[in-house]
């Protein structure tokens, strides 16, 4: 059985301009209309099998860190399904759930305790973690003297030494050093001996080169190409040099857009008068 | 779905808000300790020397409304504010919502602690002591967190479609400071009002806190079976809409 499994998933974005007033969620409530948007993702359906190596690939605003968040369960589909099997870590970004007025070595409990460790599990592995991450000097230093590196060394390997079933990271494998990116690889390698899967993002095919074997290329939030990575990887990067000529007609020109249809969305359902009654 | 220990998690998140509050304070905690010093001396002097006030125990019974009074406000602002002072959370990393304003809520306890040895001391300094009704005080202020936890998941999940919410909170708790008996006893309200007043939860609990420390005395029933039934109403009608509202916290921060 597949670890993750996407049917079909759509995910709308409204374009309110920045109005979330009193009114305009009344009169969303009221017209039950759904306002403008545009898909953020469309139609996408993939399967990742219980150790895989996935890469998400695509140009700025193609959707790949929306569907890392999809998968992470940090925002749900509009249509479509979402199956997730196990436990997911995520490092969607480099400061995500660090304070910078607390040390390296209360984060990284912190980050554990996000992570779904339990106490006893954090501190005993928390020397392990200040080891892998060569920290060490600095580990009950403030994190905001830390620079960027640092950060994903501390993030990355809090994240290792949780117990999950899947890694999803956001292209963040880049700000570390080169001799940092080669342990982050050498022990991503290890995790997929152990059946870990991972789902890594970038708009660099080169990055993931070494960690992943397929590809998923995304365009304006649709699928355009899923397979072995070289083949994936050739076609995307002849379409950044030159996007007229080979894709003229399969690629999407712009992301689709939500025709306002008064049909019944999955989050209409929250619609307050309904559920008076 | 995030799996993972509950109660290690929500430590290091009070643990946190704690640490850097007071981390880069010459003072310390000594700040939880000083608004509500400040209040009882302005509040001693004014009522006894402008309005002379009859209550015994006058210092006594200004901390103990004036305590609870404070804690509820300051949890439940802090609350409602906490999606957004999180949104780094909500949107990057996948962690249970609902710990958010719980925490937020409990980290408000811990100046409580503190405080509440403020009125430990005005126990002994008012010639008072410990009595065996004490116990009773867990319970009370057990209720009256459930009904903070209920209101804290609707005006937090609430504030983050629609962002006036935290002034509605602040407005509630202005009008709120002159209906609990802070500096005036329960007495005073016309017979007509009592039996409504008593359903105000933040009244009950400082009306309740007083039975047990001033009068020695259980707290009386009907006062707790109000209190208990708000607090559970609150909770069940807070859970609904924040459960409702969750998975619209990603687009809207």
């Amino acid at each position: 059985m597949s670890i993750i499994s996407l049917e079909n998933v759509s995910i709308i974005f409204r374009q309110r301009r920045d109005r979330m007033l009193l009114l305009d969620h009344l009169r969303e409530v009221v017209r039950k209309m759904p306002q403008d948007g545009f898909y953020a993702l469309h139609d996408v359906g993939f399967k990742v099998e219980r150790g895989e190596s996935v890469g998400i690939i695509g140009a700025n605003g193609a959707g790949k860190s929306t569907l890392l968040s999809l998968l992470a369960g940090l925002v749900p589909p509009d249509k479509g399904a979402v199956r997730v099997e196990g436990r997911v870590g995520a490092l969607l970004e480099l400061c995500s759930g660090f304070h910078p007025d607390l040390t390296g070595r209360e984060n990284l409990l912190m980050n554990a305790a996000l992570l779904g460790l339990d106490e006893k599990t954090a501190r005993e592995r928390s020397q392990s973690i200040i080891d892998f991450s060569e920290l060490a000097p600095f580990i009950d230093e403030p994190l905001r003297t830390y620079s960027s590196g640092m950060y994903l060394r501390l993030g990355f390997s809090v994240a290792i030494h949780a117990e999950i079933d899947i890694l999803l990271i956001d292209e963040i494998l880049t700000v570390g050093d080169l001799a940092f990116q080669k342990k982050c690889f050498d022990h991503i390698l290890g995790l997929r001996k152990a059946a870990k899967t991972l789902v890594c993002v970038s708009h660099v095919p080169g990055v993931l080169e070494q960690l992943c074997d397929r590809l998923v290329w995304l365009h304006h939030g649709q699928l355009i190409r899923d397979g072995e990575f070289d083949r994936v990887s050739a076609d995307y990067l002849a379409f950044m040099a030159d996007p007229n000529r080979h894709f003229g007609d399969e690629i999407p020109q712009a992301p689709r857009q939500v025709v306002p249809v008064k049909e019944k969305e999955p989050h209409a359902r929250v619609v307050p008068r309904r559920r008076r009654r | 779905m995030w799996k993972g220990d509950y109660s290690f998690l929500i430590r290091q998140l009070v643990i946190k808000d704690f640490k850097i509050r007071y981390r880069n304070m010459s003072l310390g905690i000594f700040w939880a300790l000083l608004n509500p010093l400040i209040m009882v001396v302005l509040f001693s002097f004014i009522f006894k020397q402008v309005f002379p006030s009859s209550i015994p125990h006058f210092s006594l019974y200004i901390l103990s409304g004036l305590i609870p009074f404070n804690f509820f406000t300051a949890a439940w602002l802090g609350a409602t504010t906490s999606l957004m002072d999180n949104a780094g959370l909500i949107k990057k990393v996948p962690v249970p919502r609902e710990v958010i304003p719980v925490t937020a809520v409990l980290g408000n306890l811990v100046h409580l602690g503190i405080q509440f040895l403020l009125i430990l001391a005005a126990v002994f300094y008012e010639g008072l002591s410990v009595n065996f009704h004490w116990p009773w005080l867990i319970v009370i202020w057990g209720l009256e967190l459930v009904f903070i936890f209920g209101i804290s998941l609707a005006t937090s999940s609430l504030n983050v479609l629609v962002r006036d919410i935290r002034y509605v909170v602040e407005s509630i708790n202005l009008i709120l400071f002159w209906l609990v008996p802070i500096f005036y006893t329960f007495d005073m309200i016309p017979m007509a009002y009592k039996d409504l007043y008593q359903y105000n939860p933040v009244a009950a609990l400082v009306l309740a806190t007083r039975k047990v420390i001033l009068d020695g005395q259980a707290p009386p029933l009907n006062l707790m079976l109000k209190l208990a039934s708000v607090a559970i109403v609150s909770l069940l009608v807070g859970e609904s809409i924040f459960r409702h509202l969750k998975p619209r916290f990603y687009r809207y921060l």
